[in-house]
Order: structure tokens, then C-alpha cells, then sequence
């Protein structure tokens, strides 16, 4: 559709100024979508469906066309499902003719038959499947299309799809039942927030109250929905009050129906969001608590494993509310973890879970601030549970299952309880030690595998969280003891579980920041030799001992030149290798471990390493090459091949990356840029996204190693580029490529000017484009910067086109109304704005063409006053955006002096930073006022 | 509804391996983006804090060479030269303006000549940075126009194919391009191959300079990636063979007078009493200051400053008071404070007592030429009245090497100048 409108505005801007044709020619297309710049800016910056109205997507909707007849709806539903492929094809091709030729139509008639008694069942639930596909979208940019069309439809034949759909809630046939509330709430999801459907509410709560139990059922089921669709602030807390009322009496032990008590208990657990004012009234809380605890008991397992749910819901959402019942609920989970069949009881475990993610959290911001005040109040309700919690926990890890190792998607009560044991430790720290320690020696030596392996895992469990005092001793004591264990015990289980524990021992208790080092030079021969002797055990042993391998060799990372490790560095480097040429590397992801313990150990190399590092050079570029000769392979082998080629690109970043930094390793390894690059582009012919992100990735190390002589690659490589840029799809392709073009500015400096007007077309085409995620919008803004920095004054041809989109983001970025994520992005959003606008700045210094940017001053100081007036920039901001403010002075000088003066970030601003903390926002400050001063004294 | 999903992450790291390069690689370039932006603003700074103490101004058209010895005394030293080498337009010319390190006129002799310090034989030519970077190289002169644009076998310094020439790497050497041989000589090394010497004594900068140059190939004959020879200059250790080798040796080049440096001193940009010119007429062509028509003229010339108090001075920091100037003088000639004003040195001379400036017996000459920038320096002031009078001789230097305790005994030679 960008192309469309291009096209059209194209006569209007025939007269935009001096440029070459070719050049021009792009502005053209590119003026009409910049227009539509600050409605797609909008649409990724705000709720979708409320900014945005329908200025983009409305249409008259063409109430004429072909009349689909009834009959015909069903021959053509029923054929879409046919088992004869080309019945289908013909099926799904007249569908699609259908909805194109008159969709209101089309709709009314999909509505119809999926309330019509009569018709058979399949073509019942597909019509509704249909209608709700009609509604909804995963992709953000299709949805927003779909909402604005359906509220573009004529209203008569949208109540009457309403109509129809109201109805089904009723109808005998639960699949239709079932299908219609799912439409429902996608209705509403879109009506709602616009005030549209009023009535809806009211008539599904008279349902409620009405028998037959089916058509509640169905009707709790579809508020369930509802509430999941729409978000709390849409609906009054009039409704809210009748729809948790409904609910929590649907789950009571009055209502007969165990469907509508399973429907009432899974709606509540959609409805508790809404319920922030009713868990604030103690009495209505305390009902609430008592149906879901009571629920918890119910004869029917999905009721109770929903009602746990519900719990689980609550310990988040309601975590500082919990207090007068976290002892009876207590008791239930301990219940449910000691009896209850095995999805009851994972949620049970789950409960203490959750409720230490909340406690750990909290605690975190305890730690940073120093004022220690925080929102929530920390219960500690972990540590006054720890003597029974702990107890019930190890209970479930002699629960596990045969082979649960190497079943990618086991999760089983032992996992859960073991993973629950973990965030205990995190939560309460020392205390837990005593609790654990009698288990571990209790059980450890044996015979059954399953006690062993049970006090392993509760070994390395606790590691994170508890201080290393109390743990070094342990560990002290236990090294040698799994160090046995992994080349000696006879559990494949066992080992999986002692590898995992000796890569824990190393995350947390080996490293510069430990004090008493539990690695000394006597067991550090002994560590690496079994742990590469481990990689040649069953596939999921050896990738945890890859995983060891790769923790023991961070703790060395900031030993200085000489690493204890040095030694070994050839041995460990021969013997990844050798993993990733397995047969069975495939499984247990054992190659990609391989490979990242190799990253690691190429990342932690020093000086007196890197000869062997080069040496590796030559070895990845080998493997690379091999997989791309080319054989034919089967689809599945290709998968293969290309996951190989990203792990194989991914490694060789890491080593451009590493010798790169160092000049005497760089002038080494440049005799190998031409025939990598070489490998680089044909990596590029094949077709999956993570090898383009790997090598792109690759590619952006490289060039910042090159430095200018990367020109020589950009003939060849720049189509590849251009695709990394118009990767929408796979938008972390096109976040990276957008990351190496800022790499390859810096290093071509002005030799990237002939590719200029094709990258910045392109960026500003994603800019303007609302298919692209969001995320990667502001590296964009700061990717403009490095091209002007690196252009200077050539930067004039775009600057129009730039400025105008650095001027609608600003605007848009300056005021936030939102949550956290929502802060944080357009926190990253102005930094990227403030990079842009510190490039062309500094681009365009000392050059006579300076005064260009004079007419974009005062915006660009409104925009710094704008967002230090709002006071909630981060750091990162702050520095960047003084940092502009040096800039604009230091660029336009006397230009700018009396309107510099008359902005408040000179000043309050200014002095803030002045006095900051933060040495980087000191530094741009300092800059800032030297420019100012100097800006206003001419 | 189906019952909702509740695994977590078993035995399993908390970030994936893929996210880490990532995360690094975007570490990588907010930092490489944040220097770039460092560097045009430190560039940036570093200019406008000069043009703030110091006028610009062109190079003084009538003065003789040796004249634009003097320097800015303010000049930023803390600099990082690494910035140097990606400079570009009228910023670079500004910046090796300063860059250079100028010595001083040797008026006396300092101390431990023999232990602390080395000679050279100063070739007669263009004094000039020459830099290498990004494939090409560049020599600048003193007033920051370039002299040469060419390859070389300096590190970065040609386009050749082993891709040597990476952005980081880069030198600049102190040279005197030498006209008749084309030849740039190697006076100093600022920084090799990305390597800052700047805070390295003069020691190990010979040292490095003599090791490195050789090696790099830059001393080989003319080539395509390779158009002017480079050579060092032989360095002696400032004994009395040292001297004499230094000062009646055979050079491939012209002298023009010695060098002296202070074998502990850093490089540092600007005049410094840790370098030493000294020069007679058996080393040099230019020994007294001509005047704009090349002729010697019959009294010594002088530029000094006037300031708020009628006080006349010299460039150095701080400065040397010569004498007041006449009340009269001032008002018939509409002169400010901050004029620099030409004086010759009449039959009265200069006086000293203890070693310092007593009176002098200046005739006014009329302000000095618009474009000059700076006084005299105090010790070419000096240097050029003992050269017409009572010069410090060959003989004088080599017997302050022989003498034992010379502490007492230089100050003496130079004192008996009436």
C-alpha cells in the first residue's frame, strides 16, 4: 500500500527541489508515506485502536454486490474441510472470492450459519473459526487492519452477526456453544473500547441467570474470554462488580453443574485483573479467597487444577493481599504437592514459585535503594514457610522420571519441585543451607540412582543465592566427590545432574570476584580433564559438561595476561571440536554447546592465546565452506546445515571480535578478511533468517576491524544489506543489519556515499512502515546519526527528509503515558532521536552548509526542554540529550546563542547535569557548557 | 480454556548464547558510535579553547624563518593524538600547528650536558609532521599546509594489499623534509603504528624510533608504495665524541646548527628548555636573523609586547620584562596594551646582572607586521644579541663536558656579556 500512495502523491512533488533525478524519484514515493509518518509513529507508540482512529484503513463499506446464498455457504463450508485436497483447494478459493467480492455479506451469512440448529456441526464451527480469523491477527499491523475494517462495517448487519452470535450461547451443540464465545469476545474486544455494544454485558449477566446450565456454561465461558480480551479500564466497575459476582457464585459449591462451575472457576481466572477494587474490600476478598480455596478441593481435577491456577494468578497480581491466607494456603499446596494427581500438584508447586518471583523482586529493590522504601511491602512468606517448604520440595525431587533428561519437553513434579528449591535459595539465601545439607548427605551415596541424583540436584540448587561463606566449605568438600561422580557413577542421570552442579559451582563460586578461590592450581588439571572427558559421554551428559566448561573458563576471564588455563587452551579447543563432529551432536543441542563454550573460551583468551586463537581461524572458516558445498539435502538436513552455518558464523564473530581489539592479533588475522567475507556472502544465498542475523552480526565485527578498507566488500555485499534492511519478517535481521550500518559508517567514513541514497531510502521507508516491530525504530534515528557523522556536509541531500521524521518522532516521544515498557521504550526512542540529532550536528561542523540546520534548532531545543520538563528520562538519555545541546551550540555558534539562551536545558538543565553523578553525563555537560559559553560570547 | 502452560527454564542458563553476541555486539557499537562522537567533540573543544587564548593568524609574510619559531604557549597538551590521525579540512591544519615541540635557544649550558642529554646534527629544511593513516600519508608544516601527499611504507601509510592500512593504525613523525636528496629526516617519533609516544622520554623514542624505522622499511629507496626515502638522523650521546661527531661528522644533509635533547623529557607540543637549538657558522647558513629582504640588518631587531603598564615583554610564560616604554611614545603613536612593537638593540645593548636582565637600550621602531602573532622569545632575544656579541662558542660546550663540577662555572660564561 506504500507503493499505492507514492505513486499517487507522485505529481504533487515534482517540484521538491535540486536533486538528481534518480534520487528524486525516491523522495517522490517516499513523500507520500512520510505524511503518514505520525500515524504510524502512533500506531507503535500507543494503543493501536484508540490514536489511530480510522483515518488509515476506512472505507465506505459496499453494501451491493452478489447475495451469497445460504445453501451455499454450508456446500462450500463443508467442502473446505473435504479430504479430497483439490475439493478443498476449490473450497478455500471460493471462500476468499467470497469475503473479497462483498465481505458484509460474506460475514452475515458465516454468522448465520453458525447459529442455524440445523446446520451439521462442522460447518458450524468453521464458519465461526472464519468469523474470528476475521477479527483477529497475531501480526500488530494486520490486526490494526482487521479492527478498522470491522468497525467501518455498516452497523445493521453488524448487530445482526451480534444477533446471531448471542443466540449460539444458547444452542444445544457445545462446539457451536464454544466457537460463538470465542467470537464474542473478540467482538467486544474491539467494540468495547470504543463504547460500542453497551448492552452486551448486561444480556450475557441475564444469561447467567436463566437455565438451561449449558447456555451458562457457554455464557461464563465467553465472559472468561471477554475479560481476557478487553483490558479493566473499558469496563465500569458497575459491570465488573455483576461480572465477578456471576463468576465466583458459578464456581460455588451451590451451583449443581460441574461445567459451569469448571467455566465459572477458568473465567475467574481472566476476570481476577478486574478485581483490583473488590481485593481491596477485605469482605469481598475474604469470599473470593474462600470459593478458590474451596475450589481447590472440588471432586473434579481440571476444577482444582483451575482453581490452582487461579492461586497462582493471585500470588502475583494480589501478592501484598495474600497475608491473611498464605497459611491455609499453605496447607492446600502441601495438600495437592503430597497427593494430588501430577497437573494439580505442579501448580501447587507453581504457587511458591510465583510467590518467590514476587519476593525476590521486591527484595532486589530493596537492595538498590538505599531509602528502602518500595511499593509492595515484603512479606517474607518464603522464610517463615522454609522448615515445612523445604521439606515438601526435596520430597517431590525422588519423584523423577525415567529418561526426563533427554525429553526435550519433560516437566514433571522433580523438575518443578527442583526448580522451585532453586528460587527458594535465591529468596531467602543462608537459611536455607541447614535445611538442605542433612538431605544431601543423607542421600548422596545411595544406591538408588533416583536418591542420589535427588541430592545432587538439591546441591546445586542452592548454590545462587546463598552468600559464598557458607558455601565454599561445602563446595571445598564436595569438588572431588562429583568430580568422581561424573566420570564413575553408573546413572547417566546422575552425571547429566553432577555436570549441571559443577557448572553452577563455577557460575557462582569461581571467578576474580570470589575471594577464596575453590580452583587451585592442583585441581584445575583434574577439573578439565574430566570435564573433556565428560564430553564424550551420551549427548545430554556431555552438553552440561560443555556447560561447566564454559562457566570455569568465565572465572578466568579477568585473570590478566596469564590464565591458569593456558595449558589446557589447546587441548579444550581440539576437544570442542571433536564435540561438534559427533554423530549424535544434534541431540540435547549438544553442537550449539559445544560451540558456545567455544565463544566463551575464544572471549576469555589473553595475550599469551591469541596465537591459538588465530590458528582457529582458518579451522571455522573450513567448516563453513563444507557446508556450503553444495549437495542436495533433504529439507531436514538443510535445517541442520543452516543452524550449523549460524552457530559456525556466530563463532567466527566472536574471534573477529576478540582479535580485532588488539592491533597485533588484527594485523594478523587481516589476511584472512577476504576469503571470510567471501564465505559471508555465499551464507547469505541460503535462506534461514538466524544465519543471516549470525553473519550479518559477523559482518559488522569485520567491518569495524577493516576499517576503511571495507569498501572493497561493499560492491558485492551491499545487496545483502539492503535485504538485511527490508527484513520486516525476521525484524532481529533487520535490527542487526541496521546495527552494521552504523559499523560500516564508522569505518568507510565518506567512502559509504555512493551506497547513501539506497540505505537511507530504505530507513526511512521502515521507518514509516508499521509492518516493522518497533524495537527497531530508534536504532534507526541513532543509524542516521553515524551516516551524517560519517558523510558531513553530504548528509544535505537527506537532511530534509530526515529532519522531518526526527521531528514527528520527537514530538510524539516527548510527553509518555504508559507502564514501564512503554517508559523504557521511548526512553530508547529519544536516545535515538538525540544520536541523530548529535551526528548531523557534528557531521555538518565547519562546513558552510551549517546554517542549513539553523531552521531546526528551535524545535530541537523545545525537545530537549520538552523531555527535562517531563522528568522521567534514564541516564542514557540525559547524557545523550546534553550532549546535543554541546552540539547545536558548538555546530551553529552565534546562530544559536540568543535561543540556546533562552532554553531552559541551558540552564536548569545544564546545571543538573553539571552536577550529576554519572561521570559520562558530567562529560557531555562539561562539553555543553564550553560550546554554550563560547556559542554565546561571539 | 485450556489450562495454562507452566514450565520454566530446566538446568538450562538464563540467556542464550545467540543473545549474548548480540548484546555484546550492540555493546561494541554503542561504543564505537560514542567515540566517534567523543572525537568531534574533543576536537571541537580543543579548538575553541585555543581560539579563545590564543588569535588565530597567519603565518608573519616578511618575517625571516627562523622568526615563527615561537608558539602558543597555551597549547593542549593532553591531546589525544589518536583523534590526530582522522582529522580533516582546516581542523587538521589548526591542530599540527600546535602539535610540534619547538626547542629553545641554547643561551646557556645546561647541566650535566654528557649524562642527561643526546646532539644531533639538525638537517636544513621544512620542519614537518608527517602522518600516516588509512593508506596515505601526509606532511604538514609548521603552519599546518601541507607539504606532500603520498604513500610510504610507514605503517598505514600506502594502500597495498596486505591491508595494513586498518583505521587504527597510524604514525606521525617529527621530520625535516630535506630539498636536495628529497628526503624526510626523522627528528622524533610521536606515535607508531597506533602506539602513543607522546608520553614516552626521549630515550626510549630514539630507541623505538631507530628500531622501527628501519624495520618498517621506510628508509628503502623510492617505490610505487613508496615515494620519498625516510631517514633517521644519527643521535649521539652528548659526550665529548658525541659533540664533535655531531658537529663536524659527514652528513648526507645540510646542517643547520645542533639539537639538544633531554634524554627523560616527554614530547611535548610548544617551546621547552628540554630541547636545545644551538648553532655557529661552521653548522649553519642562518646563524644571525635576517630581515624581510634576506639582508642581516646592522642592529639586532626585537618584537615584544606592550602591556597595561607600559611594561615591555617577551612571548615566554611567564614573561621576561625588557623595560617600560616612554609615556610619550605610547600617546604619539596611539599604541594599546597587547601591540607587539619592533625595537632595534642600540650601542647600549643589554646588561645583565646574576644572570638576569638588567636594562636594555631599545630604539622604537614602529608596531610589528599585522599578521605577527606573538613577542619574541626570551632566549632568541638572547641568543641573537650573544651571537653579534660575545657568542657561546664550540669550545665552550666541549669544555663544559670536560669539566668536573661544572655547576658553578657556565653560569660565568655567559655573564661577562656587558
Amino acid at each position: 500500500m506504500v507503493g499505492i500512495i507514492g505513486v499517487s502523491t507522485f505529481n504533487k512533488v515534482q517540484s521538491v527541489g535540486v536533486v538528481e533525478p534518480a534520487w528524486m524519484l525516491q523522495l517522490c514515493k517516499l513523500y507520500g508515506f512520510i505524511g503518514l509518518l505520525i500515524q504510524y509513529l502512533n500506531s507503535y507508540l500507543w494503543d493501536l485502536s484508540r490514536l489511530l482512529g480510522s483515518v488509515l484503513f476506512s472505507r465506505s463499506s459496499p453494501i451491493c454486490g452478489r447475495n451469497i446464498m445460504a445453501m451455499e455457504v454450508t456446500q462450500v463450508l463443508l467442502n473446505a474441510q473435504s479430504i479430497d485436497g483439490a475439493v478443498r483447494k476449490n473450497a478455500e478459493e471460493s471462500l476468499k472470492q467470497f469475503q473479497e467480492q462483498n465481505l458484509t455479506v460474506f460475514l452475515v451469512s458465516l454468522s448465520g450459519e453458525l447459529a442455524n440448529e440445523e446446520k451439521p456441526v462442522e460447518t458450524r464451527k468453521l464458519a465461526g473459526l472464519i468469523l474470528k480469523n476475521a477479527l483477529d491477527a497475531k501480526e500488530q499491523h494486520r490486526k490494526f487492519e482487521l479492527v478498522q475494517r470491522w468497525l467501518s462495517l455498516d452497523s445493521n448487519a453488524k448487530s445482526q452477526i451480534k444477533a446471531c452470535l448471542l443466540k449460539t450461547l444458547t444452542s444445544v451443540v457445545s462446539d457451536a456453544r464454544s466457537t460463538a464465545s470465542q467470537v464474542v469476545a473478540k467482538v467486544a474486544g474491539i467494540e468495547l473500547p470504543h463504547k460500542q455494544w453497551p448492552e452486551l454485558i448486561g444480556s450475557l449477566l441475564s444469561n447467567v441467570h436463566q437455565l438451561p446450565a449449558h447456555a451458562k456454561q457457554a455464557t461464563l465461558e465467553t465472559l472468561g474470554y471477554l475479560c481476557e480480551e478487553v483490558s479493566p479500564d473499558v469496563i465500569d466497575q458497575d459491570q465488573v462488580n455483576k461480572i465477578l459476582t456471576a463468576v465466583v457464585q458459578g464456581m460455588s459449591t451451590s451451583e449443581g453443574s460441574i461445567d459451569v462451575r469448571l467455566a465459572a472457576t477458568r473465567a475467574l481466572y481472566n476476570a481476577l485483573g478486574f478485581a483490583q477494587a473488590n481485593f481491596s474490600n477485605d469482605m469481598e476478598r475474604d469470599y473470593i479467597m474462600r470459593v478458590v480455596c474451596e475450589a481447590t478441593l472440588s471432586p473434579d481435577v481440571r476444577i482444582r487444577q483451575a482453581a490452582f491456577e487461579c492461586l497462582v494468578s493471585i500470588s502475583s497480581t494480589y501478592y501484598d493481599k495474600l497475608a491473611p491466607y498464605i497459611q491455609d494456603i499453605f496447607n492446600i499446596t502441601a495438600k495437592a504437592v503430597k497427593e494430588d494427581e501430577e497437573p494439580v500438584a505442579l501448580q501447587a508447586i507453581e504457587f511458591w514459585s510465583s510467590i518467590c518471583d514476587e519476593e525476590i523482586d521486591i527484595l532486589e529493590e530493596y537492595g538498590g535503594d538505599f531509602t528502602g522504601d518500595s511499593d509492595i511491602p515484603c512479606f517474607y512468606f518464603v522464610k517463615q514457610a522454609l522448615p515445612a517448604l523445604v521439606p515438601m520440595l526435596l520430597e517431590t525431587l525422588l519423584k523423577q522420571e525415567e529418561d526426563q533428561d533427554q525429553d526435550e519437553g519433560a516437566w514433571n513434579i522433580a523438575m518443578a519441585g527442583g526448580t522451585c528449591l532453586g528460587l527458594v535459595a535465591r529468596t531467602v539465601g543462608d537459611d536455607i543451607v541447614p535445611l538442605v545439607v542433612p538431605f544431601i548427605e543423607g542421600n548422596i551415596s545411595k544406591p538408588d540412582w533416583r536418591q542420589r541424583e535427588g541430592a545432587t540436584y538439591a546441591f546445586g540448587s542452592i548454590l545462587e543465592g546463598p552468600s559464598p561463606e557458607k558455601l565454599i566449605p561445602l563446595v571445598n568438600v564436595a569438588l572431588t566427590f562429583m568430580l568422581s561422580a561424573l566420570t564413575k557413577d553408573p546413572s547417566s542421570h546422575v552425571k547429566d545432574t553432577t555436570a549441571w552442579t559443577l557448572g553452577r559451582i563455577f557460575e557462582f563460586l569461581h571467578g576474580s570476584a570470589v575471594d577464596s578461590p575453590i580452583i587451585s592450581q592442583a585441581n584445575c588439571q583434574q577439573i578439565v580433564t574430566v570435564l573433556l572427558q565428560s564430553m564424550k559421554d551420551t549427548p545430554n551428559v556431555a552438553e552440561k559438561a560443555c556447560g561447566a566448561l564454559y562457566f570455569l573458563v568465565q572465572g578466568y576471564e579477568e585473570m590478566g595476561p596469564s590464565s591458569p588455563l593456558t595449558p589446557f587452551f589447546q587441548e579444550i579447543v581440539q576437544s570442542l571440536l571433536t564435540v561438534s563432529h559427533r554423530e549424535d551432536a544434534g541431540e540435547s543441542r549438544l553442537r550449539t554447546a559445544a560451540y558456545e563454550t567455544l565463544n566463551e573460551v575464544v572471549r576469555c583468551s589473553t595475550d599469551e592465546t591469541a596465537p591459538l586463537v588465530l590458528q582457529l581461524v582458518p579451522v571455522i572458516m573450513m567448516e563453513l565452506h563444507n557446508t556450503l558445498e553444495g549437495q542436495k539435502l533433504s529439507s531436514e538436513e538443510r535445517e541442520k546445515q543452516s543452524e550449523l552455518q549460524g552457530l559456525l558464523c556466530g563463532c567466527l564473530q566472536v574471534i573477529i571480535q576478540k582479535l580485532g581489539s588488539s592491533e597485533p592479533t588484527k594485523y594478523v588475522f587481516m589476511q584472512y578478511a577476504d576469503q571470510i567475507m567471501g564465505l559471508f556472502l555465499r551464507v547469505f544465498d541460503c535462506r534461514s533468517a538466524t544465519v543471516h542475523e549470525e553473519a550479518m552480526l559477523a559482518i559488522g565485527a569485520l567491518a569495524y576491524a577493516t576499517g576503511a578498507d571495507f569498501a572493497k566488500y561493499m560492491p558485492e555485499f551491499y545487496r545483502y544489506l539492503e535485504m538485511g534492511l527490508q527484513n520486516f519478517e525476521e525484524y532481529q535481521v533487520c535490527a542487526v543489519t541496521v546495527g552494521v550500518v552504523g559499523d560500516i559508517s564508522r569505518a568507510l567514513e565518506e567512502k559509504i556515499v555512493p551506497y547513501c541514497d539506497g540505505i537511507m531510502t530504505q530507513l526511512l521507508k521502515n521507518l514509516s512502515s508499521n509492518q516493522l516491530h518497533r524495537s527497531v525504530k530508534p536504532p534507526i534515528f541513532s543509524c542516521f546519526g553515524d551516516i551524517a557523522l560519517a558523510v558531513g556536509e553530504y548528509f544535505e541531500k537527506y537532511l530534509m527528509w530526515a529532519m522531518s521524521a526526527l521531528q514527528s518522532a520527537a514530538e510524539l516521544s516527548t510527553h509518555i503515558a504508559g507502564d514501564d515498557e512503554l517508559v523504557e521504550y521511548t526512553n530508547s526512542l529519544r536516545n535515538g532521536i538525540l544520536e541523530a540529532y548529535s551526528g548531523i550536528f557534528q557531521g555538518f561542523k565547519n562546513s558552510p552548509k551549517t546554517q542549513l540546520l539553523i531552521p531546526y534548532a528551535p524545535h530541537i531545543l523545545q525537545f530537549l526542554d520538552g523531555i527535562y520538563m517531563e522528568k522521567d528520562m534514564d541516564d542514557v538519555v540525559m547524557k545523550t540529550a546534553i550532549g546535543v545541546l554541546g552540539d547545536l551550540a558548538d555546530t551553529l555558534g552565534s546562530h544559536a546563542g540568543s535561543m540556546i539562551q533562552q532554553s531552559v536545558s541551558s540552564k536548569d538543565f545544564l546545571n543538573e547535569c553539571l552536577s550529576s553523578e554519572d561521570l559520562m553525563i558530567k562529560e557531555s555537560a562539561e562539553w555543553a557548557k564550553l560550546a554554550i559559553s563560547r556559542a554565546i560570547s561571539v | 480454556m485450556a489450562p495454562h502452560d507452566l514450565r520454566r527454564p530446566f538446568k538450562r542458563a538464563a540467556i542464550s548464547d545467540q543473545q549474548k553476541r548480540r548484546d555484546l555486539s550492540l555493546l561494541r557499537q554503542a561504543q564505537n558510535r560514542r567515540d566517534s562522537q567523543q572525537q568531534a567533540r574533543c576536537l571541537a573543544s580543543s579548538i575553541l579553547s585555543l581560539q579563545s587564548s590564543a588569535p588565530e593568524s597567519e603565518p608573519e609574510q616578511s618575517d625571516i624563518e627562523i622568526e615563527t619559531e615561537h608558539e602558543s604557549e597555551d597549547l593542549s597538551k593532553d591531546l589525544d593524538v589518536r583523534r590526530a590521525s582522522k582529522l580533516r579540512g582546516p581542523e587538521v591544519r589548526k591542530w599540527f600547528a600546535r602539535q610540534l615541540m619547538l626547542p629553545e635557544w641554547m643561551i646557556d649550558v645546561p647541566d650535566r650536558l654528557s649524562q642527561d642529554w643526546y646532539v644531533l646534527a639538525r638537517p636544513a629544511g621544512k620542519r614537518c609532521f608527517v602522518v600516516s593513516s588509512n593508506g596515505t600519508t601526509v606532511s604538514r608544516q609548521r603552519n599546518g599546509s601541507i607539504l606532500h601527499y603520498f604513500p610510504s611504507a610507514l605503517p598505514a601509510g600506502a594502500k597495498t594489499r596486505d591491508g595494513s592500512g586498518s583505521a587504527q593504525s597510524y604514525c606521525i613523525l617529527d621530520c625535516i623534509f630535506h630539498e636536495s636528496d628529497q628526503t624526510y629526516y626523522v627528528i622524533d617519533m610521536v606515535c607508531w603504528n597506533g602506539y602513543s609516544l607522546y608520553d614516552c622520554t626521549a630515550e626510549f623514542r630514539f630507541y623505538w624510533l631507530n628500531s622501527k624505522l628501519e624495520e618498517s622499511g621506510a628508509c628503502n629507496v623510492p617505490s610505487h608504495y613508496h615515494k620519498f626515502r625516510f631517514s633517521a638522523v644519527p643521535v649521539y650521546n652528548c659526550d665529548q665524541s658525541g659533540l664533535y661527531a655531531a658537529y663536524s661528522g659527514t652528513v648526507p644533509y645540510v646542517k643547520d646548527g645542533l639539537l639538544f635533547y633531554n634524554k627523560h623529557a616527554h614530547y611535548q607540543s610548544g617551546n621547552t628548555p628540554l630541547v636545545l637549538v644551538w648553532k655557529d657558522e661552521n653548522c649553519s647558513q642562518y646563524v644571525i636573523d635576517t630581515d624581510g629582504k634576506g639582508e642581516i640588518p646592522s642592529q639586532q631587531q626585537v618584537v615584544l609586547e606592550l602591556q597595561d603598564d607600559r611594561k615591555l615583554v617577551t612571548s615566554d610564560d611567564p614573561p621576561v620584562l625588557f623595560c617600560c616604554l616612554d609615556g610619550d611614545i605610547i600617546e604619539k603613536s596611539g599604541l594599546q596594551s597587547g601591540n607587539l612593537l619592533r625595537f632595534a638593540i642600540g650601542d647600549g645593548g643589554l646588561s645583565f646582572v646574576d644572570g638576569k636582565l638588567e636594562n636594555a637600550d631599545l630604539i622604537y621602531l614602529g608596531k610589528s607586521n599585522r599578521a605577527r602573532a606573538f613577542a619574541d622569545s626570551y632566549s632568541k632575544v638572547i641568543f641573537q644579541f650573544m651571537v653579534r656579541h660575545s657568542p657561546l662558542k664550540i669550545d665552550d660546550l666541549l669544555a663544559s663536558i670536560n669539566s668536573p663540577d661544572d655547576q658553578e662555572k657556565i653560569p660565568s660564561d655567559i655573564e661577562m656579556v656587558g
